[in-house]
């Protein structure tokens, strides 16, 4: 039975181009950047030329870049790190309620420390509302971190439009663009965002290697304390081979951006035309026009999503419900109720499939016909 | 019949040992294995631990050793619907409530079962110590070949439906054998320590838990000519037979509780062990399953275990309406509680059971058992 990957959103495979870079470089370049020896210098001019391609990738400057272990990392050091640096000011911080965990725990842990934390809901297609943001926003507001595009149901939210208003007011903001970055062209400096993470293992680049961009000028205490990588604001021998890998991602993404969007699309579209055709009741959530080409998360009326995921992945296809979280806990999804209420019945039947690198259209067909299958079966018992 | 390598065999895995076996066993047999933790209870304690989540990393650990697909379930809403209301109302009138067999009967082998079955399924199997054979066009469920771990008793309630789809993997060995197989394996499982108690409340303060859910009325301890004891901390908390947590001292032989007075809130004790008041030879027992689907409506001599782990007890069973039998015993026994499980045996098969109702002795109902 052909295994049939659309999980791409919870992680990708690693481009085999980048899995050349990363072992061609390992037995050669295994240098300490810091050091002062050639080894050392090789090994920091590898670092330097990422860091170029991963500033470039986003509009923003050499130096405003600082690699971490990942996504979750960069989320933890732009929170904790700006309000512990700007706690003086105001202890008022607004985020959504569909943030990703790594956003959501951390505001917890800053909660318990004193800081207040306002979470905006989002209306049924998974999206901000502009005009909640305004309400929130006080005087005393030292952060405002907003998702770019949400891990779940893929809805984009109005990042510019944030951007633009936060320009007249102290409020630094943050996105976590874990998700966006790669299928949408991310511009820092238009868009007025301070700060933005990103994670390599999303993009088909190695997984434990990720970015936080911080605007030069943000005041910031760092959380890893140690040698002066990272102009100290992230201390530890940098990773180098995955820093090589996660570059390689960062080119091989941003010259296919166009081509996979496109792709992703007809995917997409292909998709639910199959499902429509099987004549299975569905429903496709967010608005196509403000969701992630590559996500689509659909509830099926009748079913219920923990048999409907075991039956996929008897028949090979690997997707999800949503955020990886411990198999067997009730919990539904934050995002889901957020956009729908606690008692709705999409909490409990909703799946998301995400495409990417590998995926052909063949593929997603046989996806679609093999859930309409098990749809089927499941609804008629 | 299908082949074992075209039959797909669910297993239900706790992370224990007996569950990690049944699922080697089955994958050494070439059936299409899958093993699947079930979620009921909701532990996490205040900070984020649960039990369940260390179980199901060992189910995790010992699936990936033996190669087999893992997931989890959740019944947590099914359990408390079914199993622990049930439970919390048992205790309310007084009985002493049987959870397992409850457990077994609306969730292991109802929801869990039409679970694995929706995987597309063949077979359920467990780690029971209880055996299946086809034997005349039937199913029927035997003992487990160790005595001491035989699990018939809290499976009484099975029909011959879920019997037919059901399989016992190591109903066939000792206890020893199974944790043997399992260090040969190098099963991860292989020397964890068996689970004790109610699953729910598991190591737990039963006292503390119960507590949290019912109010604990404190009352007068009796005996059963109105002698004043002391006082008893809730009804709730004692079960017919019970010796410790009296707190009654003095002379001569230990006391023992031998009923409750619901209305007046007493908890009624009689001193011995062997005192007479906590012995009975007749009960009528209700929600009577039988294992087989052709059980002849007529009256018959059989054994009878009244609480796990009882030797096999000579009893007369009289078909009654309403789905309840009067069981008339041999000799009398002792502590037969109110909310217990009555189960029937034929040798080694298991018949079927049902729930300890009313108590008798010399033909007048024993108001003070409950």
């Amino acid at each position: 039975m052909e295994k049939i990957y659309v999980d791409h959103a919870a992680t990708s495979p690693m481009h085999p181009e980048v899995i050349k870079v990363m072992t061609d470089l390992m037995p050669k370049f295994y240098g300490n950047p810091s050091s002062i020896h050639h080894f050392g210098r090789e090994a920091r001019h590898i670092v330097d030329q990422a860091r170029t391609t991963a500033a470039k990738s986003i509009h923003a400057d050499f130096t405003e870049i600082i690699f971490t272990s990942g996504g979750t990392e960069a989320d933890n050091l732009a929170l904790i790190g700006t309000a512990t640096a700007n706690e003086n000011r105001g202890k008022h911080i607004i985020t959504t309620q569909i943030e990703h965990h790594a956003v959501l725990n951390t505001c917890k842990f800053l909660e318990k420390n004193g800081f207040e934390i306002e979470y905006l809901p989002v209306d049924q297609y998974g999206i901000v509302r502009m005009e909640d943001l305004k309400k929130a926003l006080r005087d005393d507001t030292i952060l405002v971190s907003v998702m770019f595009a949400n891990n779940e149901v893929g809805s984009i939210q109005p990042i510019a439009e944030i951007g633009q208003l936060l320009k007249n007011h102290p409020a630094y903001f943050h996105t976590d663009a874990v998700q966006a970055y790669g299928v949408i062209p991310i511009n820092v400096q238009e868009m007025g965002i301070d700060m933005l993470s990103v994670s390599a293992h999303k993009l088909n680049g190695p997984k434990g290697i990720g970015f936080l961009y911080v605007k030069n000028g943000t005041k910031m205490t760092p959380h890893l304390y140690g040698g002066e990588q990272e102009r100290k604001r992230r201390a530890g021998t940098e990773n180098v081979p995955a820093i090589a890998g996660f570059a390689k991602a960062i080119s091989e993404s941003l010259r296919t951006q166009t081509e996979k969007i496109n792709r992703y699309k007809q995917f997409k579209a292909r998709f639910i035309e199959i499902l429509t055709e099987e004549a299975i009741d569905f429903r496709v959530h967010g608005l196509a026009e403000h969701t992630l080409p590559h996500v689509v998360n659909i509830s099926f009326t009748g079913i219920n999503v923990e048999q409907m995921l075991v039956n996929l992945d008897l028949e090979g296809i690997a997707a999800s419900s949503g955020s990886a979280c411990t198999a067997g806990s009730l919990e539904p999804s934050h995002v889901l109720r957020a956009m729908f209420g606690s008692d709705s019945s999409e909490l409990y039947n909703s799946i998301r499939f995400s495409f990417g690198f590998g995926n052909s259209l063949e593929q997603i067909e046989t996806v679609a016909r093999k859930t309409a299958k098990i749809v089927k079966r499941l609804t008629n018992n | 019949m299908k082949e074992p390598r075209d039959t797909r065999v669910v297993v239900g895995m706790s992370g224990g040992v007996d569950s990690s076996v049944a699922a080697y066993l089955l994958k050494q047999q070439g059936y299409e294995v899958i093993g699947i933790f079930m979620k009921n209870w909701d532990d996490t304690d205040e900070f984020g631990v649960c039990t369940a989540t260390e179980d199901y990393e060992d189910v995790i650990r010992v699936c990936n050793q033996i190669g087999i697909p893992y997931y989890a379930v959740n019944f947590e809403k099914e359990y408390w619907d079914k199993v622990f209301t049930y439970f919390l109302d048992e205790y309310k009138a007084g009985r002493t409530p049987n959870p397992d067999v409850m457990c077994n009967k609306e969730i292991k082998f109802k929801a869990f079962l039409d679970h694995a079955l929706k995987l597309g399924a063949d077979y359920l199997a467990t780690g029971h110590y209880a055996q299946v054979k086809l034997m005349d066009g039937e199913y029927k469920m035997l003992r487990g070949k160790d005595e001491n771990k035989d699990q018939t008793y809290f499976l009484n309630q099975l029909s011959q439906e879920q019997i037919s789809k059901v399989m016992f993997p190591i109903g066939h060995l000792d206890k020893k054998d199974v944790r043997e197989i399992a260090k040969e394996a190098g099963l991860a499982t292989a020397t964890k320590k068996d689970s004790t108690g109610i699953c729910f409340i598991g190591e737990r303060n039963f006292k503390e838990f119960l507590g949290q859910y019912l109010p604990a009325q404190p009352g007068r301890m009796e005996t059963l000519t109105g002698e004043l004891k002391g006082k008893h901390e809730g009804l709730m908390y004692y079960t017919i037979g019970q010796r410790h947590g009296l707190g009654i001292g003095g002379q001569g032989d230990p006391w023992f509780v031998v009923g409750k007075d619901l209305e007046r809130n007493v908890l009624l004790v009689g001193q011995g062990y062997d005192n007479d008041a906590l012995y009975s030879d007749e009960i009528i027992a209700t929600d009577i399953s039988w294992t087989t689907e052709n059980m002849p409506m007529q009256d018959f001599a059989c054994t009878a275990k009244f609480r796990y782990r009882q030797p096999d007890n000579g009893v007369k069973v009289q078909f009654l309406d309403g789905n309840r039998v009067k069981v008339i015993f041999d000799q009398p026994i002792r502590a037969v509680t109110p909310g217990q499980a009555v189960v029937f045996y034929k040798g080694e098969e298991c018949l079927g059971g049902g729930t300890i109702d009313q108590i008798f002795k010399n033909g007048s109902k024993l108001e003070y058992v409950g």
